[in-house]
């Protein structure tokens, strides 16, 4: 009979085929062949047609003139350098506030833990946009922040360094600072996971054996929290070094991150080529710091 | 041997600040009378009257929700099947392109995202004329591929912990492989499932840079709004729509929390009863 | 029974420890000598292991004090202390391999490189465990990593080695041989032992000395025979082996004999004579099942009690029987299988009528 024969199959092979195909092929038309595009628009040539480009037509069939662009260009290459420094100091200023907060997380007692950590994932679902644009509030030359800092600038240096406001808004220090205040709950929190699982007699066994408190850290905590730092590292720096938003409301202009030349190539120039070169480039960067990362990942898995 | 740690209760304590700081000023501000988002000039509430007579925010909220709920829902579907796929079947052909398809969009930056499936569309409309406009279709479309992935995460981590073996038991009394998808796998995962949706749902409501490259005349989401009146800098009427954002927000993650850190408590509590009854 | 060591190497004086409102260790007060093997035994909650946490550092008493070798070890940090801890989790260090975890206490003294490798492999040779130097403690069998705690805990030459549980996380088998591993690594170093245990055999076989506590306090110290057949209360004599308790009163005395009556026995007993204790006294006599003989016929002398065979279950050396008296009441018996045999063999089987009988000196008198 056709219907025991096919619920036979649909058993054996065709809902697992289901199951696997439709997210396969969803991502395969919609991530994969976009992805494709822009690799293929990276060696296609600027046109003034709608859409701007075209392959081929005259020799020679495939441009390699973005690339080139970017690599001779010292603005793009200053844009890499900027993105990289930026998510850089992001990431390293995570980690400084980030691990004491997690270890304070695993400190406190745990009716206050719940609550506590309820605050640090707080912001992550409130609108990004809205945590970027609080703190444009507090930096403006005129904000109550602004003049606190102002203030204290004042009282300690001499006379004539004296301010009559911060420039904050439109630097790179704005950049980072806005990007530590929204990736440090994508910080804090992995390395809270790898922290808490630590068994608490460990530092027990070092403080038996003679370690102090501080050796104890650097002896026994810190080795084995490493796969937490380099998850929440990654986290922190991926996102940031194609941050778009940020350094579009915050930043500096003149100086601007890979990101936001990426769309402005794109949008303002309509140079397709361009954008697509520079993206593939960047996620060619990106690629980097996600194999060391998984790298550590498995290796972490397997000591397990 | 029990010291206070006060360094790290400091540290705490100056981050915990540094978070909600930002925030509560924005608030704030928010009731300020002055047209200067930035100089106090006294109490009121007329931004908040404004907001809510202003139709433009109201149909752009209303997209956004509209298009958050259809992106969500579809998105939790595939996410949820391709972290069944992942976990359960270990070799199919094209597992290492897949498994690269689910973490790609979660490294990729939101611009390359954006820009990818604007070109996309455009050379779609040019190939097979569709879409011949972008707005709510195109949005949705990009926003189920990018937050799919999230809730695959979401839904692969549990699918990890949870016992193959109560899969196995139903099969073993009879039911098919589907049937015991939906008798047994999905109501075990089905936490992760919904968080899973409520994650899909805040990326969606909360994007900016893809919603940007995709959208169209007439598809102007809330944080598109948002987007183009912060680029001209800190206005009042943004801090009372913000504050009303972040209190809503707020408060149902604060609910949601609660409650299911009570019923987990009560949970632990009830096996620890029965635990004893047993002893 | 305790008699103060003759040279008081660790003293406990008045030692109470409070958490809260929560009084897990009331007024302890005991002494080691160098050398010894000492016991804590006592179940989940009795306060053994607050009082171990307590030597190492990781407590401080709410009151009373703590002398080792003469030093007060009040205010003392864990990491100052010359007392070393074998955790019942052991305790290693995921990250380092074997012989990092045995050289970490070592960094933390001021002797030379060679000499601190050199004391490593003394230790590795001690515990057997050369080969396995280079190992992480994920990649050795669960004997092979309770061997290296205690080659950790002994590296830097403790004056007092605690070990708590010491062997709890190992199967029955290997249990048995890590215990005179155990023994004869204490012989060859010297270095007194406080271990903390839930296990009465594990105690016994293992200690000098044995504290037994219960509800933070100690309620009786003395040597694994004094502990087990001159228990001091019931709590202690229930706690080490079993035993059928009877209430019974001091009636008057036979040479040097007690005798006591005993209702739920039907009648009087005659016990090895028990000082301090007066006619009249209520008491409780308790009965080790493997001091009591069965019997098909009436034994000679006094002591004995008919009854009918209600349960039996057999162990293969030894048989136990739950025998009911016509009072109702339940005594447990051991009986050795001597002889090889089918069940015809044995002394007694269901619902026999027979006779239990006891020595004088077999039985526990308690003053309770």
């Amino acid at each position: 009979m056709a219907e025991t024969r096919l619920g036979r199959w649909f058993d054996r092979k065709g809902w697992a085929g289901l199951v696997i195909g439709a997210p396969y092929l969803w991502l395969l038309v919609l991530f994969l062949v976009p992805f494709l595009i822009v690799v293929a628009m990276s060696v296609a040539t600027k046109t003034s047609t709608a859409p701007p480009i075209s392959w081929g037509g005259e020799y020679p069939v495939l441009s390699w003139e973005s690339y080139t662009r970017v690599l001779s260009d010292g603005l793009y290459l200053r844009a890499f350098l900027t993105s990289l420094v930026n998510a850089g100091l992001a990431m390293v200023l995570c980690l400084l506030i980030g691990y004491p907060m997690a270890l304070g997380l695993c400190r406190v007692a745990p009716a206050w833990r719940s609550i506590l950590l309820m605050l640090v994932i707080l912001p992550f679902w409130t609108s990004f946009l809205l945590r970027v644009y609080a703190w444009m509030g507090l930096m403006g030359r005129n904000s109550w922040f602004n003049g606190l800092l102002t203030d204290a600038w004042n009282l300690l240096v001499p006379m004539d360094w004296a301010v009559k406001s911060i420039p904050m808004m439109n630097t790179n220090f704005a950049v980072v600072l806005v990007m530590v205040y929204t990736y440090l709950p994508f910080m804090i929190l992995p390395l809270y996971a790898s922290l808490e699982r630590l068994d608490p007699t460990l530092d027990e066994a070092a403080l038996d054996l003679g370690s102090r408190p501080h050796q104890v850290f650097l002896d026994v905590t810190l080795p084995q929290s490493i796969p937490g730092i380099i998850a929440g590292g990654m986290l922190v720096f991926i996102p940031a070094a194609g941050e778009l938003v940020i350094p579009t409301l915050v930043g500096d202009a003149a100086s601007p991150m890979i990101g936001r030349v990426i769309s402005d190539e794109f949008a303002s120039a309509r140079d397709w080529p361009m954008a697509s070169a520079v993206a593939v480039m960047l996620l060619l960067l990106m690629v980097v710091p996600t194999m060391v990362y998984s790298h550590f990942q498995a290796r972490a898995e397997g000591s397990k | 041997m029990k010291r206070r740690p006060v360094f790290l209760i400091s540290m705490l304590a100056f981050g915990f600040a540094f978070f909600y700081v930002p925030i509560l000023s924005m608030i704030v501000y928010s009731f300020n009378e002055s047209r200067l988002a930035t100089v106090w000039g006294g109490f009121s509430t007329r931004w908040y009257e404004s907001l809510f007579s202003n139709k433009q925010i109201m149909a752009a909220l209303l997209l956004s929700l509209k298009i958050a709920l259809v992106s969500a829902t579809i998105a939790t579907i595939l996410g949820t099947m391709a972290g069944i796929a992942l976990v359960r079947f270990t070799r199919f052909r094209g597992r290492i392109l897949f498994s690269g398809l689910v973490t790609a969009p979660l490294i990729m930056p939101e611009v390359i995202t954006g820009i990818s499936s604007l070109m996309f569309f455009i050379m779609l409309a040019e190939w097979v004329g569709w879409p011949g406009q972008r707005g709510f279709t195109t949005v949705t479309l990009a926003h189920i591929t990018f937050s799919m992935v999230f809730v695959t995460t979401v839904v692969q981590a549990r699918m990890l912990q949870a016992d193959r073996a109560i899969e196995e038991a139903a099969m073993d009394l009879g039911s098919r492989p589907w049937q015991v998808l939906f008798d047994v796998t999905l109501p075990v995962i089905f936490p992760a499932i919904l968080s899973g949706w409520l994650l899909a749902f805040t990326i969606s409501l909360d994007d900016v840079v893809i919603t940007s490259f995709t959208t169209g005349p007439g598809g102007t989401t809330l944080p598109l709004l948002i987007w183009s009146k912060v680029k001209l800098g800190v206005t009042p009427d943004v801090n009372a729509l913000a504050t009303l954002m972040v209190l809503v927000v707020g408060t149902g993650v604060l609910v949601a929390g609660i409650v299911l850190n009570r019923a987990e408590r009560r949970r632990v509590q009830d096996a620890r009863l029965a635990y004893r009854a047993n002893e | 029974m305790s008699e103060p060591a003759p040279d008081p190497f660790l003293r406990i004086e008045g030692v109470s420890k409070l958490f809260g409102s929560f009084q897990a260790v009331r007024d302890v007060s005991l002494t080691v000598s160098k050398g010894e093997v000492f016991a804590l035994l006592g179940g989940s909650g009795c306060g053994k292991t607050t009082l171990l946490r307590m030597l190492a550092g990781f407590e401080e008493p709410s009151a009373g004090r703590i002398f080792l070798d003469g030093r007060d070890m009040a205010g003392v940090p864990p990491w100052s202390r010359p007392v070393h801890m074998m955790f019942q989790s052991y305790a290693l260090f995921p990250h380092m391999t074997v012989a990092k975890n045995i050289a970490y206490g070592l960094k933390h003294e001021s002797i030379g490189k060679d000499e601190r490798a050199a004391r490593v492999r003394e230790m590795l040779d001690l515990v057997q465990l050369a080969p396995f130097a280079d190992r992480k403690p994920h990649q050795i069998s669960g004997g092979q990593r309770q061997r290296v705690a205690l080659a950790r805990a002994l590296a830097r030459q403790p004056k007092l080695l605690l070990l708590d549980e010491p062997l709890a996380a190992l199967d029955k088998k290997l249990r048995e041989h890590t215990q005179f591993e155990l023994m004869s690594i204490q012989a060859r170093t010297g270095v007194t032992f406080i271990v903390v245990t839930h296990d009465q055999e594990e105690a016994m076989t293992l200690a000098d000395r044995i504290a037994v506590m219960d509800k933070g306090q100690v309620r009786q110290i003395g040597s694994p025979t004094e502990i087990y057949e001159f228990p001091n209360s019931r709590f202690v004599a229930g706690f080490i082996g079993s035993i059928t308790a009877f209430e019974a009163r001091a009636t008057g005395r036979d040479g040097g004999n007690l005798l006591l009556d005993v209702p739920a026995l039907g009648g009087r007993v005659a016990a090895r004579d028990v000082p301090a204790v007066i006619e009249g006294q209520p008491l409780t006599l308790a009965l080790r099942p493997e001091k009591l003989r069965i019997s098909k016929d009436r034994p000679a002398g006094a002591n004995a009690f008919e009854g009918l065979v209600k349960d039996l279950a057999y162990f293969g050396k030894d048989s136990l029987y739950r025998i009911v008296l016509p009072s109702g009441v339940l005594v447990a018996a051991h009986a050795v299988n001597a002889r090889r045999g089918d069940e015809g063999a044995r002394v007694a089987d269901w619902d026999d009528r027979v006779w239990l009988s006891f020595d004088p000196a077999a039985a526990i008198v308690l003053a309770e």
